[in-house]
């Protein structure tokens, strides 16, 4: 079952009251004028794509409208899903993590589901026969730690942690040198949530990023981000300042069986090319999926196949 | 801080407007579309936005505006008021029962917003108002949730009744309530698991935990970074389960908050406390109309005063006779001391200088860790003088000065800089102390903020 079909049977009535399918839009209008364009907006503003990525949006599919001289409004539909179908694809390098030593650091703000992420992409590595190990770097947050444990049992995954209140970066390296003893497939690093501007922790976060480096040169890395769906614009400010200390290699986008879109990614792929990798829709072990821009897009207009 | 980036927007379009001796209509609808796009980048939602800006255009295009003395003036008032009516015009607190009746209190929200740790900053909060709270762990989903809760009551000596995992939220929810009666408490909070506004059974939950056990105040929490749909949540929890106020989580980052904005607009129902921090203590009551002034550029300055009142220690007798010396220039060391420990009882430079007006972070372009860090410089070389020196500020010959820097671990060119920028604010200090009485025992504190407005408190 699709991600999509997922969201689609997940979920309950209740949604449907939500969608303001841009199918509704299109049929509404004969003729491609300013109207049509402000109820354009409209959407995509609502999907949390921010007014900069709406504009740039717009302003190219009036562009693209001149010159291909249509007149339709079902043509210019399939123009701006085109469009952010195009912005939103992977780039084909995506997942070489899966077929090489990698380790990867899962980083965000609190409350996003980092902990809930690693867990379930534990339980995906492991059902493709990676040998994994999990590290609980997170030794802020009360009981963090035995939640990880709980999905690390779930996953039938080995983790390494520490004491609560410990230095994480000690046990960041601890897990990295355990990994290469093991000789693991990959190596899953849960860090505390912190909120980007709070500088210590990022420079925290800096510190464990570089001790990955420094302890194991040559693994893959990965450093993902994990956003929940339902953030608004400031998603954008944590991509970036999370990008600063630690360079970002894709998105795990959470909570997508909600009825919020998303749409923030596109305006973080537009604007700092970090790709959306895996996205979350459930709380289930396995409700964890592979990204694909299709259905992400079909999802953000809740077109109805 | 909350809100910074839109005050700073705002500000710009209002200093085009503040140029202008007369106002056109197409000058109001320039500046209103500045802020429609600063609310909806400041996540407001879009609906919302609109009426918003209706509203106010209404009022401002037309002759308030154009035939005022100060049309600038003007619409940055019509902004300002319908933002605060928006925001609600009153402080709104927790109702309890009378006597000694148990308060029933239950938290929900979606997951992450932050409902168990502010499950227990409300708990620390009430204790400061002699209520006696027990916490129920109904969170039977999320792996260690229990757990978290446990750790945090511990954290802030509350207790915490649970029942593991293997009974429904419900039937803990009951029990707790008798438990809660055994034990004496007069405030019982129900910490629930997280869930979606449109997964419809874990929604029933609610709402049979409120019907059954009898819930007095449902509080909803909200991520402050919610995009757009924070009113579709809020809207949900509210037909669904029906909410009494909000709560709203994580307003230390850096958001701009517009979710608070839209939340009262679409549900009507009131912010009760904003929750920004990783203490436990770090919980804040909300006024709304401070907020709006905030997001306008008029800075929180009601909220330090709030903050100040209540960190000073309210010492009457020591404050007035600390601003009476001030007044005479006879501030010293112990003086100093005694300030830069209620600063940081205020929360800190960063915290302080955030509600300033037009004092945004980003505009200051000062580094607050820097400054932090020498202020920590300067009371360990107050803490190395004897206590004579610090009351006599007089008495320090280079001697003094080299045993005063050893003891400090600083070269002493920095002690001598010190000690002459105290010499400089003494002076200044005792220009200010002109004739003005300061009531509340305010101004020692204050005198420092004035030191630091003009950058010469000595740091």
């Amino acid at each position: 079952m699709g991600f999509f079909e997922r969201l689609k049977n997940g979920l309950s009535k209740t949604r449907d009251n939500f969608v303001k399918g841009i199918d509704n839009v299109f049929s509404g209008f004969s003729a491609i004028d300013e109207d049509l364009f402000e109820e354009l907006e409209e959407i995509l503003i609502m999907g949390d794509l921010g007014v900069k990525a709406t504009e740039e949006i717009l302003d190219k599919l009036r562009k693209d409208i001149k010159e291909k001289h249509i007149k339709e409004p079902e043509e210019c539909k399939q123009l701006l899903i085109d469009s952010i179908m195009e912005e939103m694809k992977q780039p084909e390098d995506s997942y070489a993590f899966e077929n090489e030593q990698s380790i990867i650091m899962v980083v965000g703000v609190n409350g996003v589901g980092k902990t809930t992420s690693v867990g379930k992409l534990a339980g995906l590595l492991k059902s493709n026969g990676k040998k994994v190990l999990i590290a609980a770097a997170d030794t802020f947050r009360a009981a963090a730690g035995d939640q990880l444990e709980m999905w690390a049992e779930r996953a039938g995954v080995p983790m390494v942690r520490g004491t609560e209140g410990a230095d994480p970066a000690s046990v960041v390296y601890d897990a990295v040198n355990a990994a290469k003893a093991r000789n693991v497939d990959v190596l899953l690093i849960d860090t505390a949530g912190r909120l980007h501007n709070k500088k210590n922790l990022m420079e925290e976060l800096r510190k464990m990023n570089k001790i990955v480096d420094n302890v194991f040169p040559n693994a893959h890395r990965e450093n993902l981000i994990v956003l929940d769906s339902t953030t608004g614009q400031n998603a954008l400010v944590q991509a970036r300042e999370f990008g600063d200390v630690c360079d970002l290699t894709g998105i795990i986008l959470t909570k997508m069986d909600g009825t919020a879109k998303g749409g923030i990614a596109v305006a973080i792929e537009s604007e700092i090319d970090v790709p959306v990798k895996f996205i979350g829709v459930g709380e289930g072990i396995e409700d964890l999926q592979k990204f694909n821009s299709e259905d992400f897009v079909n999802a953000l207009f809740d077109i109805s196949e | 801080m909350a809100f910074e980036s839109l005050t700073d927007k705002l500000q710009n379009v209002f200093k085009n407007l503040r140029g202008k001796g007369r106002l056109s209509e197409e000058d109001v609808k320039l500046a209103l579309k500045e802020v429609k796009m600063a609310l909806l980048e400041a996540d407001v939602n879009f609906k919302v936005v609109k009426n918003f800006v209706k509203s106010v255009e209404e009022r401002a295009v037309g002759q308030d505006v154009l035939t005022g003395l100060n049309p600038a003036q003007t619409v940055i008032k019509i902004v300002n008021e319908e933002l605060t009516s928006l925001m609600g015009s009153e402080t709104t607190e927790l109702s309890f029962q009378p006597g000694k009746s148990i308060t029933v209190i239950m938290m929900a929200g979606l997951q992450g917003a932050g409902k168990t740790t502010a499950t227990a900053k409300i708990a620390e909060k009430l204790k400061t108002k002699g209520k006696k709270s027990l916490l129920v762990a109904c969170d039977i989903y999320r792996p260690a949730a229990i757990e978290q809760l446990k750790i945090n009551g511990g954290k802030i000596n509350v207790p915490v009744f649970e029942m593991g995992t293997e009974n429904s939220p419900l039937t803990i929810a009951t029990e707790g309530l008798k438990e809660a009666e055994k034990i004496g408490a007069n405030v019982v909070i129900l910490d629930t698991a997280g869930r979606l506004h449109v997964d419809e059974d874990m929604m029933t939950e609610l709402q049979e935990i409120k019907e059954k056990v009898g819930v007095h105040q449902t509080l909803l929490v909200v991520d402050a970074m919610t995009g757009q749909d924070a009113v579709n949540v809020a809207n949900e929890f509210n037909e669904k389960i029906g909410i009494d106020g909000v709560v709203l989580s994580k307003m230390d980052g850096d958001t701009r908050g517009g979710a608070a904005l839209s939340i009262k607009a679409v549900t009507g129902k009131p912010i009760l406390f904003v929750s920004q921090g990783e203490k436990l203590e770090d919980l804040d009551q909300f006024y709304p109309d401070r907020m709006a002034g905030r997001i306008l550029g008029m800075g929180d300055v009601l909220s330090l005063i709030d903050k100040a009142t209540q960190s000073i220690d309210i010492d009457e007798e020591k404050s007035r006779d600390m601003a009476g010396r001030m007044k005479k220039g006879k501030f010293d060391f112990e003086d100093y001391l005694e300030s830069m420990k209620q600063m940081r009882k205020m929360g800190g430079l960063a915290n302080i200088m955030g509600m300033l007006p037009g004092l945004g972070m980003k505009n200051m372009n000062v580094d607050t860790d820097e400054s932090e860090k020498q202020l920590k410089r300067t009371e360990a070389i107050i803490l190395s003088m004897t206590p004579e020196e610090r009351r006599n500020p007089k008495v320090l010959n280079p001697k003094r000065k080299f045993r005063i820097a050893k003891g400090c671990g600083l070269d002493i060119a920095e002690v001598n800089r010190f000690v002459k920028q105290f010499e400089q604010t003494q002076k200044l200090m005792k220009q200010f102390g002109g004739g003005k009485k300061h009531g509340r025992g305010m101004f020692p504190g204050m005198g420092g903020f004035g030191g630091m407005g003009k950058g010469g408190f000595p740091f």
